[in-house]
Protein backbone atom coordinates (compact mmCIF):
# COMPACT_ATOMS: atom_id res chain seq x y z
CA UNK A 1 0.00 0.00 0.00
CA UNK A 2 1.23 3.74 -0.78
CA UNK A 3 0.16 6.34 1.71
CA UNK A 4 0.79 9.80 -0.24
CA UNK A 5 0.27 13.00 2.10
CA UNK A 6 -1.81 15.82 1.20
CA UNK A 7 -3.13 19.09 3.01
CA UNK A 8 -6.52 18.17 5.14
CA UNK A 9 -9.36 18.74 2.92
CA UNK A 10 -13.07 18.09 3.38
CA UNK A 11 -15.68 15.64 3.06
CA UNK A 12 -16.34 12.40 4.85
CA UNK A 13 -13.64 9.13 4.61
CA UNK A 14 -14.38 7.47 0.76
CA UNK A 15 -13.05 4.46 -1.44
CA UNK A 16 -13.58 3.47 -5.01
CA UNK A 17 -11.51 3.42 -8.14
CA UNK A 18 -9.16 6.37 -9.73
CA UNK A 19 -9.86 8.09 -13.04
CA UNK A 20 -6.71 10.07 -13.44
CA UNK A 21 -6.09 13.25 -16.20
CA UNK A 22 -3.65 15.53 -16.47
CA UNK A 23 -6.45 18.04 -17.51
CA UNK A 24 -8.45 20.61 -15.27
CA UNK A 25 -12.24 20.22 -14.21
CA UNK A 26 -15.56 21.97 -14.22
CA UNK A 27 -18.88 20.51 -13.99
CA UNK A 28 -20.35 23.32 -16.49
CA UNK A 29 -17.83 23.02 -18.88
CA UNK A 30 -17.09 19.94 -18.92
CA UNK A 31 -19.82 17.63 -18.16
CA UNK A 32 -23.27 15.85 -19.38
CA UNK A 33 -24.76 15.51 -16.02
CA UNK A 34 -27.63 13.44 -17.38
CA UNK A 35 -25.41 11.11 -18.93
CA UNK A 36 -22.58 11.14 -16.47
CA UNK A 37 -19.72 11.77 -18.78
CA UNK A 38 -17.26 13.94 -19.66
CA UNK A 39 -18.99 15.63 -22.81
CA UNK A 40 -16.34 18.45 -23.82
CA UNK A 41 -14.28 17.07 -27.23
CA UNK A 42 -11.15 18.38 -26.03
CA UNK A 43 -11.25 16.91 -22.68
CA UNK A 44 -8.74 14.07 -21.90
CA UNK A 45 -11.17 12.48 -20.51
CA UNK A 46 -14.43 12.67 -23.30
CA UNK A 47 -17.13 10.26 -23.34
CA UNK A 48 -15.46 8.12 -20.25
CA UNK A 49 -17.97 7.52 -17.07
CA UNK A 50 -16.91 9.71 -13.81
CA UNK A 51 -19.82 8.28 -11.77
CA UNK A 52 -18.78 6.53 -8.56
CA UNK A 53 -15.14 7.32 -9.68
CA UNK A 54 -12.37 9.31 -7.57
CA UNK A 55 -11.67 11.94 -10.17
CA UNK A 56 -7.56 12.76 -10.33
CA UNK A 57 -6.81 15.90 -11.83
CA UNK A 58 -4.48 18.87 -12.20
CA UNK A 59 -6.63 22.05 -11.12
CA UNK A 60 -9.91 23.17 -11.42
CA UNK A 61 -11.02 25.77 -14.29
CA UNK A 62 -13.94 28.34 -14.64
CA UNK A 63 -16.65 29.18 -12.73
CA UNK A 64 -18.80 29.29 -9.85
CA UNK A 65 -21.39 27.24 -11.35
CA UNK A 66 -19.87 23.75 -10.13
CA UNK A 67 -20.60 24.42 -6.28
CA UNK A 68 -24.66 24.37 -6.93
CA UNK A 69 -23.89 21.23 -9.19
CA UNK A 70 -21.57 19.27 -6.92
CA UNK A 71 -24.41 19.00 -4.67
CA UNK A 72 -27.71 18.44 -7.40
CA UNK A 73 -24.95 15.73 -8.97
CA UNK A 74 -24.27 14.16 -5.36
CA UNK A 75 -28.31 14.14 -4.57
CA UNK A 76 -29.34 12.64 -7.72
CA UNK A 77 -26.57 9.60 -7.43
CA UNK A 78 -24.59 10.44 -10.95
CA UNK A 79 -22.15 11.90 -9.28
CA UNK A 80 -18.20 10.96 -8.70
CA UNK A 81 -17.34 10.01 -4.51
CA UNK A 82 -14.33 12.03 -4.26
CA UNK A 83 -11.69 14.78 -5.94
CA UNK A 84 -7.98 14.99 -5.92
CA UNK A 85 -6.06 17.82 -7.41
CA UNK A 86 -2.80 19.14 -7.41
CA UNK A 87 -4.09 22.16 -6.29
CA UNK A 88 -8.45 23.00 -6.01
CA UNK A 89 -9.99 26.37 -5.69
CA UNK A 90 -12.23 27.92 -4.01
CA UNK A 91 -15.30 27.04 -5.53
CA UNK A 92 -14.72 23.14 -5.44
CA UNK A 93 -14.18 23.57 -1.80
CA UNK A 94 -17.22 25.59 -1.68
CA UNK A 95 -19.00 22.47 -3.22
CA UNK A 96 -17.70 19.27 -1.74
CA UNK A 97 -18.49 21.59 1.74
CA UNK A 98 -22.13 21.81 0.81
CA UNK A 99 -22.51 17.95 -1.43
CA UNK A 100 -20.51 16.80 1.73
CA UNK A 101 -18.34 15.15 -1.23
CA UNK A 102 -14.44 14.33 -0.13
CA UNK A 103 -12.22 16.73 -2.14
CA UNK A 104 -8.25 17.14 -0.98
CA UNK A 105 -5.17 19.10 -2.70
CA UNK A 106 -1.53 19.66 -2.15
CA UNK A 107 0.09 16.50 -2.72
CA UNK A 108 3.75 16.21 -1.05
CA UNK A 109 5.21 14.12 -3.31
CA UNK A 110 4.74 15.46 -6.22
CA UNK A 111 2.16 15.38 -8.67
CA UNK A 112 -1.03 13.40 -7.99
CA UNK A 113 -1.89 12.91 -11.41
CA UNK A 114 1.42 10.68 -11.77
CA UNK A 115 1.49 9.67 -8.40
CA UNK A 116 -2.05 7.97 -9.03
CA UNK A 117 -2.70 5.81 -11.75
CA UNK A 118 -6.02 5.24 -13.49
CA UNK A 119 -8.06 2.31 -11.73
CA UNK A 120 -6.22 2.20 -8.77
CA UNK A 121 -7.61 1.21 -5.78
CA UNK A 122 -7.63 4.40 -3.07
CA UNK A 123 -8.92 5.15 0.00
CA UNK A 124 -9.42 8.95 1.13
CA UNK A 125 -9.30 10.50 4.19
CA UNK A 126 -9.64 14.64 4.11
CA UNK A 127 -9.88 14.88 7.56
CA UNK A 128 -6.19 13.57 8.02
CA UNK A 129 -4.89 14.70 5.37
CA UNK A 130 -4.03 11.41 3.72
CA UNK A 131 -5.16 9.28 0.71
CA UNK A 132 -4.00 5.40 0.53
CA UNK A 133 -3.24 3.28 -2.87
CA UNK A 134 -4.07 0.20 -1.49
CA UNK A 135 -3.26 -2.11 -5.16
CA UNK A 136 -0.09 -0.95 -5.31
CA UNK A 137 3.13 -0.60 -2.81
CA UNK B 1 -3.99 23.03 12.21
CA UNK B 2 -4.51 26.62 13.41
CA UNK B 3 -7.55 26.95 15.35
CA UNK B 4 -9.65 29.47 13.87
CA UNK B 5 -10.30 32.57 15.73
CA UNK B 6 -14.44 33.19 16.31
CA UNK B 7 -15.47 36.13 17.85
CA UNK B 8 -18.61 35.33 20.60
CA UNK B 9 -21.23 36.22 17.88
CA UNK B 10 -19.53 33.75 15.23
CA UNK B 11 -19.39 30.59 18.20
CA UNK B 12 -23.39 31.41 18.76
CA UNK B 13 -24.35 30.80 15.19
CA UNK B 14 -21.91 27.90 15.07
CA UNK B 15 -23.33 26.57 17.87
CA UNK B 16 -27.23 26.72 16.72
CA UNK B 17 -28.43 29.09 19.41
CA UNK B 18 -29.24 31.60 16.55
CA UNK B 19 -31.21 29.35 14.36
CA UNK B 20 -30.73 26.62 11.64
CA UNK B 21 -29.56 28.36 8.56
CA UNK B 22 -26.81 30.52 10.61
CA UNK B 23 -25.74 26.83 11.64
CA UNK B 24 -25.53 25.58 8.30
CA UNK B 25 -24.73 28.61 7.14
CA UNK B 26 -20.90 29.18 9.21
CA UNK B 27 -20.03 25.76 9.74
CA UNK B 28 -20.22 25.54 5.70
CA UNK B 29 -17.96 28.50 5.88
CA UNK B 30 -15.42 26.69 8.50
CA UNK B 31 -15.23 23.92 6.61
CA UNK B 32 -14.15 26.23 3.33
CA UNK B 33 -11.88 28.24 6.07
CA UNK B 34 -9.72 25.01 7.58
CA UNK B 35 -9.41 24.09 3.37
CA UNK B 36 -7.31 27.22 3.09
CA UNK B 37 -6.19 28.31 6.38
CA UNK B 38 -8.01 30.84 6.82
CA UNK B 39 -7.36 32.65 10.54
CA UNK B 40 -10.43 34.23 11.22
CA UNK B 41 -13.61 35.39 9.10
CA UNK B 42 -13.75 38.79 7.78
CA UNK B 43 -17.10 40.87 7.46
CA UNK B 44 -18.41 41.59 4.27
CA UNK B 45 -20.42 44.74 2.37
CA UNK B 46 -22.10 42.93 -0.29
CA UNK B 47 -23.25 39.40 -1.47
CA UNK B 48 -23.84 38.49 -4.92
CA UNK B 49 -24.96 34.99 -5.86
CA UNK B 50 -25.41 32.92 -8.24
CA UNK B 51 -28.64 30.82 -8.46
CA UNK B 52 -29.68 29.79 -12.37
CA UNK B 53 -31.77 26.69 -12.48
CA UNK B 54 -29.87 24.74 -14.26
CA UNK B 55 -26.83 24.43 -11.86
CA UNK B 56 -29.38 25.15 -8.60
CA UNK B 57 -31.40 21.51 -9.79
CA UNK B 58 -34.27 20.18 -7.69
CA UNK B 59 -32.26 19.73 -4.93
CA UNK B 60 -30.98 23.36 -4.42
CA UNK B 61 -34.09 24.75 -4.81
CA UNK B 62 -35.13 22.72 -2.06
CA UNK B 63 -32.33 23.38 0.26
CA UNK B 64 -33.00 26.77 -0.32
CA UNK B 65 -37.08 26.76 0.26
CA UNK B 66 -35.82 24.47 3.52
CA UNK B 67 -33.79 27.91 4.70
CA UNK B 68 -36.33 29.78 3.54
CA UNK B 69 -39.13 27.76 6.05
CA UNK B 70 -36.37 28.18 8.85
CA UNK B 71 -36.47 31.83 9.02
CA UNK B 72 -33.35 32.71 6.82
CA UNK B 73 -33.09 36.32 6.18
CA UNK B 74 -29.74 38.11 4.43
CA UNK B 75 -27.66 40.22 6.63
CA UNK B 76 -26.19 42.33 4.09
CA UNK B 77 -27.17 43.56 0.62
CA UNK B 78 -27.65 40.29 -1.66
CA UNK B 79 -27.92 40.31 -4.94
CA UNK B 80 -28.45 37.98 -7.98
CA UNK B 81 -26.36 36.47 -10.83
CA UNK B 82 -28.27 35.99 -14.11
CA UNK B 83 -31.16 34.17 -14.40
CA UNK B 84 -31.99 30.97 -16.06
CA UNK B 85 -35.05 31.39 -17.88
CA UNK B 86 -36.57 35.09 -18.74
CA UNK B 87 -40.07 34.41 -17.33
CA UNK B 88 -41.05 36.92 -20.62
CA UNK B 89 -39.63 35.26 -23.20
CA UNK B 90 -39.24 31.76 -22.45
CA UNK B 91 -41.25 29.24 -25.30
CA UNK B 92 -39.46 31.16 -28.22
CA UNK B 93 -36.00 29.74 -26.93
CA UNK B 94 -37.53 25.62 -26.26
CA UNK B 95 -37.59 26.05 -22.24
CA UNK B 96 -40.08 23.98 -20.95
CA UNK B 97 -42.32 24.86 -17.74
CA UNK B 98 -40.65 22.74 -16.02
CA UNK B 99 -37.57 24.69 -16.36
CA UNK B 100 -39.95 27.81 -15.64
CA UNK B 101 -41.41 26.30 -12.56
CA UNK B 102 -38.05 26.12 -11.29
CA UNK B 103 -36.72 29.45 -11.97
CA UNK B 104 -40.01 30.43 -10.15
CA UNK B 105 -39.09 28.62 -7.01
CA UNK B 106 -35.90 30.18 -6.85
CA UNK B 107 -36.95 33.73 -7.21
CA UNK B 108 -39.78 33.01 -4.66
CA UNK B 109 -36.96 31.53 -2.16
CA UNK B 110 -34.47 34.12 -2.88
CA UNK B 111 -37.01 37.07 -2.38
CA UNK B 112 -38.13 34.76 0.81
CA UNK B 113 -34.73 35.65 2.37
CA UNK B 114 -34.82 38.96 1.39
CA UNK B 115 -32.23 38.95 -1.91
CA UNK B 116 -32.72 41.34 -4.20
CA UNK B 117 -33.35 39.93 -7.86
CA UNK B 118 -30.79 42.24 -9.59
CA UNK B 119 -30.26 38.99 -11.99
CA UNK B 120 -27.19 40.68 -13.29
CA UNK B 121 -23.40 39.97 -13.83
CA UNK B 122 -22.28 43.40 -15.01
CA UNK B 123 -23.02 44.62 -11.35
CA UNK B 124 -20.06 46.75 -11.51
CA UNK B 125 -21.70 48.65 -14.32
CA UNK B 126 -25.22 49.05 -13.38
CA UNK B 127 -25.64 48.09 -9.56
CA UNK B 128 -23.03 49.31 -6.75
CA UNK B 129 -19.86 48.88 -7.84
CA UNK B 130 -17.26 47.79 -5.07
CA UNK B 131 -14.74 49.82 -3.52
CA UNK B 132 -10.88 49.82 -3.17
CA UNK B 133 -10.31 47.54 -0.28
CA UNK B 134 -13.75 46.45 0.43
CA UNK B 135 -14.20 43.17 1.06
CA UNK B 136 -17.21 41.46 -0.60
CA UNK B 137 -18.96 37.77 -1.44
CA UNK B 138 -19.38 37.51 -4.60
CA UNK B 139 -20.02 34.89 -7.03
CA UNK B 140 -19.66 35.07 -11.09
CA UNK B 141 -16.18 34.91 -12.03
CA UNK B 142 -16.12 37.60 -14.34
CA UNK B 143 -18.34 39.84 -11.56
CA UNK B 144 -15.07 38.87 -8.82
CA UNK B 145 -11.90 39.71 -11.55
CA UNK B 146 -13.43 43.20 -12.52
CA UNK B 147 -13.80 43.72 -9.12
CA UNK B 148 -10.66 42.53 -7.57
CA UNK B 149 -8.82 43.91 -10.64
CA UNK B 150 -10.25 47.49 -11.70
CA UNK B 151 -12.28 47.91 -8.97
CA UNK B 152 -9.35 46.85 -6.06
CA UNK B 153 -11.98 45.29 -3.86
CA UNK B 154 -11.18 41.99 -2.03
CA UNK B 155 -13.43 38.74 -3.00
CA UNK B 156 -12.89 35.20 -3.57
CA UNK B 157 -14.72 33.32 -6.18
CA UNK B 158 -17.94 32.87 -3.92
CA UNK B 159 -20.17 29.57 -5.61
CA UNK B 160 -24.23 30.40 -4.88
CA UNK B 161 -24.05 28.47 -1.61
CA UNK B 162 -21.17 30.16 -0.39
CA UNK B 163 -22.42 34.02 -1.75
CA UNK B 164 -25.65 32.80 0.19
CA UNK B 165 -23.64 31.68 3.17
CA UNK B 166 -22.03 34.76 3.42
CA UNK B 167 -25.04 37.15 3.10
CA UNK B 168 -26.62 35.41 6.39
CA UNK B 169 -23.50 35.44 8.33
CA UNK B 170 -22.25 39.23 6.77
CA UNK B 171 -18.56 37.16 6.93
CA UNK B 172 -16.81 35.02 4.78
CA UNK B 173 -13.35 33.35 5.15
CA UNK B 174 -10.18 35.61 5.27
CA UNK B 175 -8.27 33.65 2.48
CA UNK B 176 -7.10 34.24 -1.18
CA UNK B 177 -7.77 37.43 -2.02
CA UNK B 178 -8.68 38.58 1.01
CA UNK B 179 -5.27 38.39 1.81
CA UNK B 180 -2.50 41.19 0.71
CA UNK B 181 -0.02 38.14 0.18
CA UNK B 182 -2.08 37.02 -2.65
CA UNK B 183 -2.60 39.42 -4.62
CA UNK B 184 0.82 40.13 -5.11
CA UNK B 185 1.80 39.22 -9.47
CA UNK B 186 3.08 35.49 -9.77
CA UNK B 187 3.53 35.50 -13.56
CA UNK B 188 4.67 38.33 -15.90
CA UNK B 189 2.98 38.84 -19.12
CA UNK B 190 4.05 41.44 -21.70
CA UNK B 191 1.32 41.84 -24.56
CA UNK B 192 2.99 42.26 -27.80
CA UNK B 193 -0.72 42.47 -29.97
CA UNK B 194 -2.56 45.19 -29.31
CA UNK B 195 -6.13 44.26 -28.49
CA UNK B 196 -7.79 46.33 -30.46
CA UNK B 197 -12.30 45.53 -30.79
CA UNK B 198 -13.85 43.49 -27.43
CA UNK B 199 -12.79 40.28 -28.91
CA UNK B 200 -9.22 40.73 -29.45
CA UNK B 201 -9.46 41.78 -25.06
CA UNK B 202 -11.45 38.51 -24.45
CA UNK B 203 -8.47 36.70 -26.42
CA UNK B 204 -6.00 38.50 -24.77
CA UNK B 205 -7.56 37.14 -21.68
CA UNK B 206 -8.53 33.61 -22.73
CA UNK B 207 -4.77 33.32 -23.51
CA UNK B 208 -3.24 34.79 -20.22
CA UNK B 209 -5.57 32.37 -18.25
CA UNK B 210 -4.84 29.34 -20.10
CA UNK B 211 -1.40 30.03 -19.47
CA UNK B 212 -1.75 31.07 -15.99
CA UNK B 213 -3.44 27.90 -15.19
CA UNK B 214 -4.93 28.09 -11.23
CA UNK B 215 -6.84 30.27 -9.15
CA UNK B 216 -3.47 30.75 -7.04
CA UNK B 217 -1.86 32.53 -10.18
CA UNK B 218 -2.21 36.69 -10.23
CA UNK B 219 -0.90 37.68 -13.62
CA UNK B 220 0.28 41.00 -14.14
CA UNK B 221 0.49 42.42 -17.62
CA UNK B 222 2.59 45.37 -19.24
CA UNK B 223 2.77 46.18 -22.53
CA UNK B 224 -0.73 48.05 -23.34
CA UNK B 225 -0.57 50.96 -25.45
CA UNK B 226 -3.99 51.93 -24.82
CA UNK B 227 -6.08 52.98 -21.59
CA UNK B 228 -9.36 49.62 -22.08
CA UNK B 229 -12.48 50.76 -21.35
CA UNK B 230 -15.03 48.89 -18.70
CA UNK B 231 -16.67 46.79 -21.32
CA UNK B 232 -12.95 45.62 -22.54
CA UNK B 233 -11.71 45.24 -19.10
CA UNK B 234 -14.79 43.20 -18.49
CA UNK B 235 -14.14 40.60 -21.65
CA UNK B 236 -10.65 40.85 -20.81
CA UNK B 237 -11.71 39.44 -16.98
CA UNK B 238 -13.94 37.10 -17.76
CA UNK B 239 -12.19 35.45 -20.37
CA UNK B 240 -9.49 34.76 -18.17
CA UNK B 241 -11.66 34.01 -15.51
CA UNK B 242 -13.09 31.27 -17.42
CA UNK B 243 -9.91 29.89 -19.43
CA UNK B 244 -7.88 30.01 -15.61
CA UNK B 245 -9.83 30.32 -13.13
CA UNK B 246 -8.04 33.56 -12.48
CA UNK B 247 -10.01 35.67 -10.15
CA UNK B 248 -7.34 38.81 -10.12
CA UNK B 249 -5.06 40.36 -12.91
CA UNK B 250 -2.76 43.84 -12.45
CA UNK B 251 -2.46 46.24 -16.06
CA UNK B 252 0.61 47.93 -15.06
CA UNK B 253 -0.16 51.67 -14.94
CA UNK B 254 -3.72 50.96 -15.38
CA UNK B 255 -5.34 49.13 -12.53
CA UNK B 256 -4.80 50.83 -9.22
CA UNK B 257 -2.90 48.06 -7.28
CA UNK B 258 -0.10 48.24 -9.91
CA UNK B 259 0.68 51.72 -10.81
CA UNK B 260 3.95 50.31 -11.77
CA UNK B 261 4.98 47.05 -11.67
CA UNK B 262 7.16 46.56 -8.44
CA UNK B 263 3.94 47.42 -6.45
CA UNK B 264 3.10 44.11 -7.27
CA UNK B 265 6.22 42.62 -6.71
CA UNK B 266 6.47 41.21 -10.74
CA UNK B 267 9.75 43.10 -11.32
CA UNK B 268 11.17 40.21 -9.69
CA UNK B 269 9.60 38.06 -12.41
CA UNK B 270 10.79 36.99 -15.21
CA UNK B 271 8.70 38.78 -18.15
CA UNK B 272 6.81 36.06 -20.66
CA UNK B 273 5.76 37.48 -24.23
CA UNK B 274 2.00 37.46 -25.30
CA UNK B 275 2.53 36.84 -29.44
CA UNK B 276 0.59 37.46 -31.77
CA UNK B 277 0.97 33.82 -32.47
CA UNK B 278 -0.64 33.04 -29.43
CA UNK B 279 -3.75 34.95 -30.48
CA UNK B 280 -3.93 33.69 -33.53
CA UNK B 281 -3.90 29.75 -32.19
CA UNK B 282 -6.30 30.79 -29.46
CA UNK B 283 -8.97 32.14 -32.47
CA UNK B 284 -8.01 29.16 -34.83
CA UNK B 285 -9.42 26.98 -32.20
CA UNK B 286 -12.99 28.79 -32.60
CA UNK B 287 -12.59 29.66 -36.12
CA UNK B 288 -15.23 28.51 -38.85
CA UNK B 289 -15.56 31.63 -41.72
CA UNK B 290 -17.53 30.36 -44.33
CA UNK B 291 -19.59 27.71 -42.61
CA UNK B 292 -23.24 27.84 -41.69
CA UNK B 293 -24.66 29.14 -38.64
CA UNK B 294 -27.15 27.96 -36.60
CA UNK B 295 -27.47 30.70 -33.75
CA UNK B 296 -25.44 34.14 -32.88
CA UNK B 297 -25.37 35.20 -29.34
CA UNK B 298 -23.99 38.54 -27.83
CA UNK B 299 -23.68 37.49 -23.97
CA UNK B 300 -21.18 36.19 -21.52
CA UNK B 301 -21.06 38.80 -20.14
CA UNK B 302 -24.28 40.65 -20.19
CA UNK B 303 -24.01 43.41 -22.72
CA UNK B 304 -23.46 46.99 -21.39
CA UNK B 305 -25.77 50.28 -22.48
CA UNK B 306 -23.17 50.65 -25.07
CA UNK B 307 -22.56 47.38 -26.37
CA UNK B 308 -26.40 47.30 -26.63
CA UNK B 309 -26.16 51.02 -28.92
CA UNK B 310 -23.27 49.31 -31.08
CA UNK B 311 -25.07 46.04 -31.74
CA UNK B 312 -28.55 48.12 -32.49
CA UNK B 313 -26.20 50.26 -35.20
CA UNK B 314 -25.13 47.05 -37.25
CA UNK B 315 -28.52 45.81 -36.92
CA UNK B 316 -30.28 48.92 -38.49
CA UNK B 317 -31.86 48.00 -41.71
CA UNK B 318 -30.85 44.56 -42.04
CA UNK B 319 -32.81 41.17 -41.22
CA UNK B 320 -31.24 38.37 -39.71
CA UNK B 321 -31.79 34.98 -41.14
CA UNK B 322 -30.91 32.91 -37.92
CA UNK B 323 -31.69 33.40 -34.68
CA UNK B 324 -29.59 36.12 -33.16
CA UNK B 325 -30.21 36.39 -29.08
CA UNK B 326 -28.87 39.76 -27.00
CA UNK B 327 -28.32 39.73 -23.45
CA UNK B 328 -28.06 42.31 -21.00
CA UNK B 329 -29.20 42.95 -17.62
CA UNK B 330 -32.78 44.36 -16.14
CA UNK B 331 -31.26 47.41 -15.86
CA UNK B 332 -29.68 48.28 -18.86
CA UNK B 333 -32.84 46.92 -20.63
CA UNK B 334 -35.46 49.86 -20.01
CA UNK B 335 -32.96 52.18 -20.84
CA UNK B 336 -31.55 50.24 -23.95
CA UNK B 337 -35.31 49.97 -24.77
CA UNK B 338 -35.72 54.16 -24.21
CA UNK B 339 -33.06 54.66 -26.87
CA UNK B 340 -34.94 52.25 -29.54
CA UNK B 341 -32.05 49.87 -29.16
CA UNK B 342 -34.43 47.05 -28.11
CA UNK B 343 -36.93 47.83 -31.26
CA UNK B 344 -33.87 48.28 -33.72
CA UNK B 345 -32.50 44.84 -32.47
CA UNK B 346 -35.94 43.11 -32.76
CA UNK B 347 -37.19 44.50 -35.85
CA UNK B 348 -33.89 42.88 -37.59
CA UNK B 349 -34.94 39.65 -36.05
CA UNK B 350 -33.07 39.64 -32.74
CA UNK B 351 -34.26 39.04 -29.80
CA UNK B 352 -33.24 40.57 -26.93
CA UNK B 353 -33.29 38.84 -23.46
CA UNK B 354 -33.33 40.92 -19.43
CA UNK B 355 -32.00 39.06 -16.88
CA UNK B 356 -30.60 36.07 -17.87
CA UNK B 357 -27.14 34.69 -19.64
CA UNK B 358 -27.26 32.34 -22.68
CA UNK B 359 -24.62 29.68 -21.45
CA UNK B 360 -27.10 29.53 -17.80
CA UNK B 361 -30.33 28.77 -19.85
CA UNK B 362 -30.30 25.14 -20.01
CA UNK B 363 -27.60 25.52 -22.77
CA UNK B 364 -27.59 22.18 -23.58
CA UNK B 365 -31.58 21.47 -24.04
CA UNK B 366 -32.49 24.55 -25.73
CA UNK B 367 -29.95 23.96 -28.49
CA UNK B 368 -31.15 20.34 -28.96
CA UNK B 369 -35.01 21.67 -28.85
CA UNK B 370 -33.63 24.23 -31.82
CA UNK B 371 -31.08 22.15 -33.47
CA UNK B 372 -28.25 24.70 -32.73
CA UNK B 373 -24.91 23.71 -33.38
CA UNK B 374 -22.95 26.10 -34.22
CA UNK B 375 -23.08 28.61 -32.29
CA UNK B 376 -20.99 31.98 -33.38
CA UNK B 377 -19.95 34.81 -30.27
CA UNK B 378 -18.23 37.50 -29.97
CA UNK B 379 -17.65 36.43 -26.43
CA UNK B 380 -14.06 34.47 -26.01
CA UNK B 381 -15.94 33.15 -22.60
CA UNK B 382 -18.91 31.77 -24.12
CA UNK B 383 -17.25 29.96 -26.95
CA UNK B 384 -14.99 28.37 -24.21
CA UNK B 385 -18.25 27.14 -22.15
CA UNK B 386 -20.34 25.98 -25.06
CA UNK B 387 -18.49 23.07 -26.49
CA UNK B 388 -19.42 21.00 -23.43
CA UNK B 389 -22.94 21.61 -24.38
CA UNK B 390 -23.12 20.02 -27.63
CA UNK B 391 -22.16 23.23 -29.70
CA UNK B 392 -19.09 23.42 -32.03
CA UNK B 393 -18.45 27.54 -31.19
CA UNK B 394 -17.09 29.73 -33.28
CA UNK B 395 -15.35 33.37 -32.03
CA UNK B 396 -15.74 36.79 -34.33
CA UNK B 397 -16.02 40.18 -33.53
CA UNK B 398 -19.59 41.81 -33.15
CA UNK B 399 -19.56 43.08 -36.82
CA UNK B 400 -18.62 39.97 -37.87
CA UNK B 401 -21.32 38.26 -36.29
CA UNK B 402 -23.50 40.46 -37.49
CA UNK B 403 -23.04 40.43 -40.89
CA UNK B 404 -22.93 36.17 -40.53
CA UNK B 405 -26.68 36.64 -38.83
CA UNK B 406 -27.77 37.94 -41.69
CA UNK B 407 -26.03 35.72 -44.10
CA UNK B 408 -26.45 32.51 -42.68
CA UNK B 409 -23.10 31.58 -42.40
CA UNK B 410 -20.34 32.70 -40.95
CA UNK B 411 -18.23 36.03 -42.71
Amino acid sequence: MITLACHAGIGPRTEGYALVARDNFSARYDLDRNRGIFSRPGHVLAGRSYRDMILVMNTVKGGVATAWMLYAMKQGGVCPRAFLFNTANAIMAQGAALADLALCDRFAGGDITELVRDGDYLVVDPARGLVQVTNRS
Amino acid sequence: MAEIALTGEERAMQAGEMGWPLSWAINHQLQVARMFDAPDLVAVGQAHMMADPEAVGEAGAQFMEDLVRHGARVRIPTITDPRGVDLACYHPLGQTEEMAGLERRIIAACTGMGILMTNTCVNYQTIMPPVMGEHVAYGDTGVVIYSNSVCGARSNFEGGPSALAASLTGRTPRYGLHLDGNRRATRRFVVAEQPRELTDWGVLGAVVGERAGSYWQVPAIEGLEVVPNSDQLKHLGAAMASYGSTPLFHLVGITPEARQLSDVGGDRLEPETVSAGMMNALRSRFGATGEKVDVVVFAAPQLSIVEMQQVAALCRGRTVAVPLIVCTSPQVYPDAARHGFVNTIEASGGMVLQGTCFYNQFAREIGEANGWKRLLSNSAKIVNILGGYGYEPALASMERCVASAVAGEIR
